[in-house]
């Protein structure tokens, strides 16, 4: 306790909130264009899961890790798909076919994972920012990975998107109101399949920076339900695309506020520290929702509306 | 087209139409998870054959798929009781955990009881806790606007950080060493099984039952249970008639947390002897797939809850006997549960099945009487 | 091991295996196989703790005239005593080897008392006479030697002196491990201290990782761990250019420059002595524990960036230890809080009961139990 150093601890915990919260800024911004569409996928995790297993299988069989991060999403987009056209069947709840998902994706992952634990593939690289400085914990703070700023381009990319193009006019307008839609021309159906798709896209990626940079290694205790929080995290953030970037470095230093603590010397109740984020999530839940009265920015065909 | 050649065929054929989707997934379920298995280059049909034998050929298969499917008959229920009124809860690990927790705990400060009144105590205490929880899920939803399937998954998740915390901290037994766990429980507090030699399934699986019978006669059969239905099916027309909505939400989450916290007191005490971090074994997420595979009816509960737990159940075999890893019955599972509720899309075409029937059958029994 | 060493030393392990089989094979050669059954708690392939008892397996299942069967990712619940029920009834199982320590209390002890003509080797349980069924031996083994030894090299290496120990939670095995390895480091250089963090559970990868990370920037140079799979860690050191010390099983294929040795089980020892107690129908041994003199425990390969100086401490160490003159845990010593906990001239030896109920951090750790 005597070497407490805010400087130090400050900067530890950026780095953590970037490191541990990038999966979180991928998996939140596909969900957050999922549930703009009006349907809800909760079988982000077993996505997850399932983009982690193929993004580490195939860059150690490829020997590239950005193959791995192309696969990854690859399967994020054909489990997305079958969440999409499966819940377009009619009576189908996409909250129960999500848990179904999440099931199915995690057995499969962990199914066909086994031949990889032991292997080593190759890591995704970073950019090292801290290069001015001379301390060295300043300079490894400041490695972050190149997937963090792929992440970034795309909350920006998206906010604009939703904006400002036609398709996230189409889509907002899917998602609020889609009888609208239908009267205009478009086909909800299809516009939900697509956007659950891209959804799930996002969330492989996601996985694949878990196996493939940080932890940087496949095994089947991997995900500790950062999937179901990045649902969370979608509603935290109110569906804005750049509040999903603020909440996604919130919920990394929530879940790096633990160790960060500890190696400080502040070692009680690391339980109580690991269930931060959560806490997090419901207090800001609880202060922003009110009975009654739908959430302000969700979508209208959301069916967490009742 | 003919008529039915009497009422009763007609009659049957009503009865057997719904369960036409779950037959059908069952079906599509296996034959995917043979496919799977052949483009591994494993063999489909033995592992199909083994699932069965695991699960019920024989005695020894029929003692675990039950000792199994006791604690998820239960758990089930904490999805099944808040969904007749219209909420998606899966949050009954949480719940069970900390039940289990309380149940545990007890004996420490509650002394001077025979053990028959200090297990029924226990009990009372586990479905205290886990019905406060799951109650605080539902209060939230009605009281605050809290959407209850993302507040059930925080709580659950919250729920389980508490009881890791008090677990290896305040409630700690000094002399569990290397496992934290409280302190054991007393012999004469353990639930034993309910046969030494014939059965070996120990009595939470009575309970399971026992519970889910009285749930179906709450759910279907009582007054209660049709204020819920109408709450779950219109609110605005459940306020309309003046019913107490809000209460109605909190009490049937309450009912929903008690038996998730009562499978967390039968596994404290039948099993495990203390509460420690090996009560956190995904009870409630296979409760979730038990209670969507019933589609909420508590008596289906028991059925399903069978089917899962042989599912799992037969996992040691598979790896045995296959060398297939532990992940096939997840695999099988999440197959069980998509193909369910994508041949569920099926109901609304059943519906107008069963309507021609009807008809059909109303016309074969005029005929009858006719000539009778 | 390198693969030469590890297929010489296979063939001499079936050599003597088959060897001592011998006088008493052709009595069971009639008999059927010798059934033994393992059951773990994780995946064989962890880089760590199932990992090494599978690897031993491995071992067991080559000797003649034995049957193995495997079942993985078993739970510490009703799960566990059926697995094991099912070995026995299903394929005829006459040995099993739990080898998690939660499956003691009461899962092993409820399915030997079901089953008394089966025998039982648990990993790490305190078995008691009288209170516990004969038919149960536990056996462990005092991986603290090795630690100790971690401790030597990694305060030879030490450039920082501060060393991080990730930690899963602080039950006594751990904590041995952690005082240990300080008192070795420490045996080299009295200022050196350790940093732990616990994470909280035997496998949580991200936390790991992230306690990794957290103890580099706090200016730790050398890593080593106590958790179910050291992948994580070993492999998070060796990406940011520090140091790491193996634990569980080698990993040094993980960190080609960084690692510096490890502490690893060698679990082939016990395992070997109950498969020939039964196959020779000699009672079970209800207590079995040793450490390196024994042939429990064993020490990885020194790794490249091992100085001479470091390797020749450590080396002596071990001699010592084989030579059974060593005593790691030896009055006085303090804990980081100030008390002594063990007093002047004490010398607890490795089966001394009180290390087994260790529930304190020496002085040198920086954390809290």
């Amino acid at each position: 306790m005597a070497d407490f150093d805010l400087l130090t601890f400050m900067l530890a915990l950026l780095a953590g909130a970037i490191r541990v919260g990038t999966p979180f800024l991928f998996v939140s911004l596909g969900e957050c264009l999922t549930e703009k569409g009006g349907r809800i996928n909760l079988g982000l995790e077993g996505i997850l899961v399932a983009g982690a297993m193929t993004g580490y299988a195939v860059a150690y069989l490829s020997g590239s890790p950005w193959n791995g991060v192309l696969a990854a999403g690859g399967v994020g987009l054909l489990l997305g798909l079958l969440h999409g056209i499966v819940c377009s069947l009619p009576r189908v709840n996409d909250i129960a076919f999500g848990i179904a998902l999440m099931l199915l994706g995690t057995g499969l992952a962990f199914f066909l994972g086994k031949a990889f634990i032991q292997p080593q593939a190759p890591m995704l690289p970073s950019v090292s920012l801290g290069g001015w400085s001379d301390d060295a914990r300043v300079r490894s703070a400041l490695d972050i990975n190149v997937l963090f700023f792929v992440g970034l381009a795309l909350a920006f990319l998206l906010h604009w998107g939703l904006r400002s193009t036609r398709w996230g006019l189409v889509l907002r307008l899917v998602g609020d109101h889609s009888e609208s839609a239908q009267a205009l021309g478009y086909r909800p159906l299809q516009v939900r399949v697509l956007a659950t798709a891209v959804g799930g896209f996002l969330a492989g990626v996601g996985g694949a920076y878990l196996s493939l940079y940080y932890p940087g290694s496949w095994n089947e205790g991997l995900s500790s339900g950062q999937g179901l929080m990045a649902v969370a995290l979608v509603i935290f953030a109110r569906w804005q695309p750049l509040n999903c970037l603020w909440a996604s470095l919130l919920f990394g230093a929530a879940g790096a506020v633990g160790p960060a603590l500890q190696s400080v010397g502040i070692s009680a109740g690391y339980y109580l520290f690991s269930a931060a984020p959560y806490v997090l999530t419901l207090a800001v839940m609880l202060i922003t929702c009110r009975p009654n009265r739908s959430l302000t920015g969700a979508p209208g065909e959301l069916s967490l509306n009742r | 087209m003919s008529d039915f050649p009497t009422p009763l065929a007609g009659r049957l054929a009503k009865l057997a139409l719904p369960g036409l989707p779950t037959v059908l997934s069952i079906i599509s379920s296996f034959v995917l998870f043979m496919v799977f298995l052949s483009l591994q280059g494993k063999p489909a049909l033995e592992a199909c054959l083994l699932v069965f034998e695991g699960a019920f050929g024989s005695s020894f298969a029929w003692e675990s798929t039950l000792q199994r499917a006791a604690p998820l008959m239960l758990t089930a229920l904490c999805v099944a009781l808040p969904a007749r009124a219209g909420l998606i809860i899966i949050g009954g690990e949480g719940a069970l955990v900390l039940g289990g927790l309380a149940a545990a705990t007890l004996p420490l400060w509650l002394h001077g009881l025979p053990p028959l009144l200090m297990l029924i105590a226990m009990g009372m205490s586990a479905m205290l806790v886990g019905g406060l929880w799951i109650g605080l899920n539902g209060w939230l939803r009605q009281k605050r606007g809290l959407n209850e399937t993302i507040g059930s998954l925080l709580l659950s998740y919250i729920a389980i950080a508490l009881f890791n915390h008090l677990v290896e901290g305040p409630l700690r037994d000094p002399s569990s060493l290397n496992k934290p766990a409280t302190a054991a429980l007393d012999t004469s507090l353990m639930i034993g099984v309910i046969s030494e030699d014939a059965f070996r399934v120990h009595w939470g699986l009575v309970a399971g039952v026992l519970v889910c019978l009285m749930a179906y006669v709450l759910v279907r059969h009582s007054v209660k249970g049709f204020a819920l239905g109408v709450v779950g099916g219109n609110v605005r027309t459940a306020r309309m008639l003046g019913l107490p909505v809000d209460r109605l939400v909190i009490l049937t989450c309450v009912l929903g947390g008690a038996a998730a916290g009562l499978a967390g007191m039968y596994e404290v005490s039948a099993v495990q002897g203390s509460a420690n971090a090996s009560l956190i074994a995904g009870y409630g997420i296979s409760g979730i797939l038990v209670s969507f595979a019933a589609r909420h009816n508590p008596l289906a509960i028991i059925i399903c809850a069978v089917l899962v737990g042989g599912i799992e159940a037969s996992g040691s075999l598979l790896q045995r006997r296959l060398d297939l890893p532990d992940a096939t019955t997840l695999i099988l599972q999440g197959l069980l549960f998509t193909n369910l509720l994508a041949w569920e899309a099926m109901s609304g075409r059943i519906t107008r099945w069963r309507m021609a029937l009807d008809q059909r059958t109303a016309r074969s029994g005029k005929t009858e009487v006719q000539y009778g | 091991m390198s693969d030469i060493n590890r297929r010489t030393f296979l063939k001499l392990a079936g050599l003597i295996g088959a060897s001592a089989a011998l006088p008493f094979s052709i009595a069971r050669a009639a008999d059927k196989p010798l059934v033994v059954g393992f059951v773990y708690v994780g995946p064989r392939d962890d880089f760590g703790y199932s990992q090494a008892h599978a690897q031993a397996a491995r071992i067991i299942r080559s000797l003649p005239n034995v049957r193995v069967i495997e079942e993985e990712n078993v739970p510490e619940t009703t799960a566990v005593q059926q697995a094991m029920e099912a070995m026995i009834r299903q394929d005829g199982a006459e040995l099993i080897f739990a080898t998690s320590f939660g499956y003691f209390d009461p899962h092993v002890i409820r399915v030997a008392q079901r089953f008394p003509k089966v025998r039982f080797a648990h990993c790490g349980g305190l078995w008691e006479a009288g209170k516990h069924p004969d038919n149960i031996g536990s056996f462990f083994g005092y991986i603290d030697e090795g630690q100790y030894l971690n401790g030597v090299v990694a305060g030879h290496m030490t450039k920082s002196k501060r060393l991080g120990f990730i930690a899963a939670k602080p039950v006594a095995q751990v904590l041995r491990n952690i005082n240990a390895f300080t008192l070795g480091a420490r045996s080299v250089d009295p200022e050196i201290t350790t940093s732990v963090i616990f994470t909280g559970d035997w496998s949580l990868p991200v936390r790991e990782a992230e306690a990794a990370n957290g103890l580099i920037d706090r200016g730790c140079d050398v890593l080593t761990c106590h958790v179910d799979g050291p992948k994580v860690v070993v492999e998070t050191a060796e990406r940011r250019g520090v140091m790491s010390c193996g634990y569980h099983a080698s990993q040094a294929a993980l960190a080609p420059k960084g690692y510096l040795t490890g502490a690893e089980w060698n679990w082939e020892t016990a395992y070997r002595s109950h498969v020939e107690a039964a196959q020779q129908g000699r009672p079970l041994d209800n207590f079995l524990r040793g450490g390196l003199a024994q042939g429990f425990v064993k020490t990885s390969d020194y790794g490249p960036a091992v100085s001479a100086a470091a390797r020749e401490h450590a080396e002596q160490v071990k001699a010592a230890m084989l030579a059974g003159e060593f005593t790691l845990f030896k009055g006085p010593l303090k804990d980081n809080k100030g008390n002594l906990v063990i007093a002047e001239g004490q010398l607890l030896g490795q089966t001394d009961v009180a290390l087994e109920q260790m529930n304190y951090l020496i002085e040198g750790v920086r954390g809290d139990v």
